[in-house]
């Protein structure tokens, strides 16, 4: 007999085991819809590699492990993919996630495949490939990556294989039932570990409450040289840690892994999903569940197809839907509650608890510590669970680290032994979250330091190369200013050209102040820009011809005005008019005869050059200060022109109505201010 | 020399402890200089506790300002980003009273979020990019601009400078990766007596 060890702490729960073992194992058969989470494991999602439509078969692997960590999914029955998207997860913040959804076909067809039954031939890494490939991951709980457990550096020889047949927490009988009736699967599946691993000693732990399991066990058990070794029960002892501490009298110390002190721990269930993989070739697609609870009528353990919904387990074990105050996926100590009964089953379910009012009450109400100790006594961890909860109020996240809150295991013997209904398992959840949250705060915080650092570096960086830069040109510039003073021959075209820059610079700077001041200038460039294609640096005799019957016109008419009027400059007028006379009279022998209708044609062109020579017309005028009166009549007449040349474009369905239509209207305005100008320079 | 000693005392005690003085006054002063630490560690302390959002919500033109004035003596309660675990770690370090968070209304402890351009809108003026201080902006003028979701910090500073308001602060949604548990809210700590009376003490 091998002495066994005691943990610290613990507690005695009531077991609640014989209610689901009295019948075998059932077939929980293949339901309509299968569920596949793509995140049964810890580690990355696996990838799928199936498209919605796409036929599969029972084996068929329809997503890859994604990176070192990650393990893939296997269809557990043959029929077509229907969905490929987000689905309530098995998870306690009952969030969806990522899931391949099959509609089964009841065919359930196998894809080919071929085991090793002469495993032995095989080195390590063939067989961890074996493994991995067939999405093994551990089924006690945690779903950690088997390949990547199995598979320790080459400086960490392994010492002990323990297999771990504990199963202490109470309802749950999966590996029980596991053991009474595939003993034979169990101890090859370890064969196949202990031949990967090597260790010069193999046990698999049974706690004492199995008396049937550890009997069997121990008879199949005969002259393979794997040794059974029973302990007494007590939750937790089925804690990895704490089974290794049980069989072997070591610690695994803080922060450290089981491998570091040459123990490997594997589950009953894996080994023989291990065993089917190597010897069989087949995937990990089905588990066995325990559904129990005084709420269903046949508590009972079902060999349940990776993917089933749970709502299928629960109509075959006949729950009763008004009694059940919740759905544990788990067990009462560790399980996490349901709100879904559409939530599959996955590689680590070993549970379904579906309890009544009765058996698994309403917590209590939360009263304050009183300091105690019981939680203390009970930890297995050798933790101080008071100090954890008065540091978990208070949120000091580095007292918490300094009291090792990271060695909690989460078993919850803390909360079931404390007389205040305290829910400190919760407190530690939460704060162990806040750590991890704030940690990422800081690494964020550094990165982003770094970053704002490199961005006021480049800032000062590229200030430099500008300032730099300016003092250059400033450098330059004197340099040559200081040549030309020394070439007195060159001197004047410098200070011409320096003239022509300044005024140059003048101009555009009081085009740029005053831009709409000057409503003559806008005219004349609108109008240029109207004539494209018309030459501009010439004008043209038809133009020259028009301009200057424009001008003749309007001469002819402030003559008019000025007679009325009795002006005193009538004499400057008709000299004008006379003038201009002059000028038509040679324009119009610089133009051909056959133009004289092209310039009529041609309206486009000649509203153009018109509005040019108005404008350039007004400009002289402006120049020439007109009287208010002189202003309004000009203005008036333009309106009529304006509103003569809009009834024709309205007529001929013109192109350019709504500019003519825009002039009309500016015109208008510009008549009544000048007006408003006169009646107010006459009441002056 | 015992001579001098027995016949003048007074004297020579004097020129031994002034001796004595001027000897440890030139290694402490040796020290000072050999041993002169860079910078200010304080305020690389201080630093080193606040979020490095540099949104400016405390006045200061970053962190690293903000850091420097606390450590001249500005109130710690200024950094919203930060909230009350910064304040909580700001007064451990100073050793001074706990403040509840001074900021502006409505410019409380925020969800963390980052900023998002709705693309389509975007006209690729580049005014964000020259507002942010993390360089998480990425695009080109007249270019549509995008934020890296990565680097962005959530410090509103872009939002602002958006001639045509393009820009929105999103919330962080919760993924299986960041949810987590909740400290429990039930804080009535009633005595069990209390029940049936449907009061707490």
């Amino acid at each position: 007999m091998r002495a066994v060890f005691n943990i610290p702490g613990g507690i005695h729960p009531p077991e609640n085991k014989v209610q689901s073992t009295a019948t075998a194992i059932r077939s929980a058969g293949i339901p309509e819809l299968l569920v596949f989470p793509l995140s049964q494991h810890i580690g990355a999602p696996a990838k799928p590699i199936v498209e919605v439509g796409n036929k599969v078969l029972k084996g068929q692997m329809i997503a890859e492990a994604n990176g070192f960590v990650s393990v893939p999914v296997h269809a557990s029955t043959s029929g077509e993919v229907v969905a490929i998207g987000g689905h309530v997860l098995p998870h306690p913040s009952g969030m969806s996630g990522p899931c391949i959804s099959i509609k089964a076909d009841g065919k359930d067809q196998w894809i080919e495949h071929k085991g090793v039954p002469d495993y032995e031939a095989l080195d390590r890494p063939a067989l961890l490939d074996i493994i991995r490939n067939a999405g093994i991951a551990g089924m006690g709980g945690a779903g950690f990556p088997s390949a990547v457990k199995l598979n320790p550096r080459p400086d960490q020889p392994i010492k002990t294989l323990i297999i771990n047949g504990t199963e202490c927490e109470p309802y749950i009988t999966a590996d029980d039932m596991l053991m009474r009736e595939r003993a034979e699967q169990i101890l090859e599946g370890v064969k196949v570990l202990r031949h990967i691993l090597t260790p010069t000693e193999t046990v698999i732990g049974i706690e004492d409450n199995k008396a049937e399991a550890l009997a069997i066990m121990r008879n199949a058990a005969k002259g393979t040289g794997i040794e059974i070794v029973d302990f007494p029960t007590k939750y937790p002892s089925g804690g990895e840690k704490q089974l290794i501490t049980i069989i072997t009298g070591k610690e695994v110390p803080k922060g450290k892994l089981p491998a570091d002190i040459g123990v490997v721990v594997q589950n009953l269930g894996t080994a023989t999903a291990i065993y089917r993989a190597v010897v069989h070739g087949e995937p990990l697609i089905s588990r066995i569940t325990t559904v129990t609870g005084k709420a269903v009528e046949q508590q009972q353990n079902f060999e349940t197809l990776l993917g089933s919904p749970i709502s299928h387990l629960l109509t075959l074990s006949k729950w009763r839907q008004d009694v059940a105050i919740r759905l544990v996926m788990g067990g009462p100590m560790m399980g996490f509650a349901l709100e879904d009964v559409s939530i599959p089953v996955v590689k680590t379910t070993n549970c379904i608890l579906v309890p009544n009012a009765e058996e698994l009450p309403e917590p209590a109400p939360e009263q304050a510590c009183i300091r105690c100790g019981m939680c203390a006594e009970a930890c297995p961890a050798s933790l101080l669970p008071q100090q954890l909860f008065w540091f978990s109020q208070g949120k000091e996240l580095e007292k918490l680290q300094q009291h090792n809150l990271a060695d909690c295991i989460e078993c919850g013997c803390c909360s079931y032994v404390c007389p205040s209904n305290i829910p400190l398992v919760q407190y530690y959840r939460a704060s162990k979250a806040a750590i991890r949250t704030h940690d990422q705060d800081l690494i964020k915080s550094d990165q982003s330091k770094a970053r704002f650092e490199a961005r006021q570096e480049r800032l000062e960086r590229e200030a430099e190369a500008k300032e730099a830069k300016r003092q250059a040109r400033a450098e330059a510039a004197k340099k040559a200013k200081a040549s030309a003073a020394t070439k007195p021959g060159e001197t004047t075209s410098t200070t011409d050209k320096d003239a022509i820059i300044q005024a140059a610079i003048a101009r555009t700077k009081a085009k740029k102040s005053e831009p709409s001041t000057d409503p003559v200038q806008a005219a004349i460039e609108r109008a240029q820009a109207k004539r494209s294609g018309a030459p501009t640096a010439e004008e043209t005799p038809e133009a020259k011809l028009v301009k200057i019957e424009g001008r003749l016109k309007k001469a002819q008419e402030k003559y008019q005005q000025a007679i009325e009027q009795g002006s005193d400059k009538l004499d400057a007028f008709s000299a004008g008019i006379t003038k201009l006379e002059q000028q038509l009279e040679l324009a119009k022998a610089a133009v051909p005869d056959t133009s004289e209708q092209q310039v009529e044609a041609s309206t486009n062109t000649d509203s153009a050059t018109d509005a040019i020579a108005r404008a350039q017309a007004q400009r002289a005028g402006g120049a020439a200060k007109d009287t208010p009166e002189q202003a309004i009549t000009k203005l008036k007449k333009r309106l009529g022109a304006a509103k003569d040349k809009l009834a024709t474009a309205e007529n001929e369905d013109n192109a350019n109505i709504e500019a003519f239509r825009a002039s009309v209207s500016t015109l208008q305005a510009k008549l009544q201010k000048a007006e408003q100008q006169l009646t107010n320079d006459n009441v002056s | 020399m015992l001579e001098f000693i027995s016949q003048q005392p007074l004297l020579a005690a004097l020129i031994v402890l002034v001796g004595l003085g001027l000897v440890f006054g030139a290694v402490l002063g040796f020290a000072s200089v050999k041993f002169a630490t860079e910078g200010d560690p304080i305020t690389d302390q201080i630093n080193a506790l606040l979020p490095q959002t540099q949104c400016g919500q405390c006045g200061h033109p970053g962190c690293r300002p903000y850091a420097e004035a606390i450590t001249n003596g500005e109130a710690i309660n200024r950094c919203p980003p930060g909230g009350e675990s910064t304040i909580a770690e700001l007064a451990n370090l100073l050793d001074v009273e706990i403040l509840p968070l001074d900021a502006e209304e409505g410019a409380g402890e925020k969800p963390k979020s980052v900023a998002y351009i709705r693309e389509d809108e975007c006209i690729g003026c580049t005014k964000c990019i020259q507002a942010c201080p993390m360089d998480a902006i990425l695009g080109a003028a007249k270019h549509m601009h995008t934020v890296i979701v990565d680097e962005c910090t959530g410090c509103d500073l872009c939002v602002e400078p958006c001639p045509v308001d393009c820009i929105d602060m999103i919330a962080l949604p919760t993924t299986l990766q960041t949810w987590a548990w909740e400290l429990p809210s039930d804080k009535s700590h009633i005595i069990a007596t209390d029940v049936s009376h449907g009061e707490a003490a």
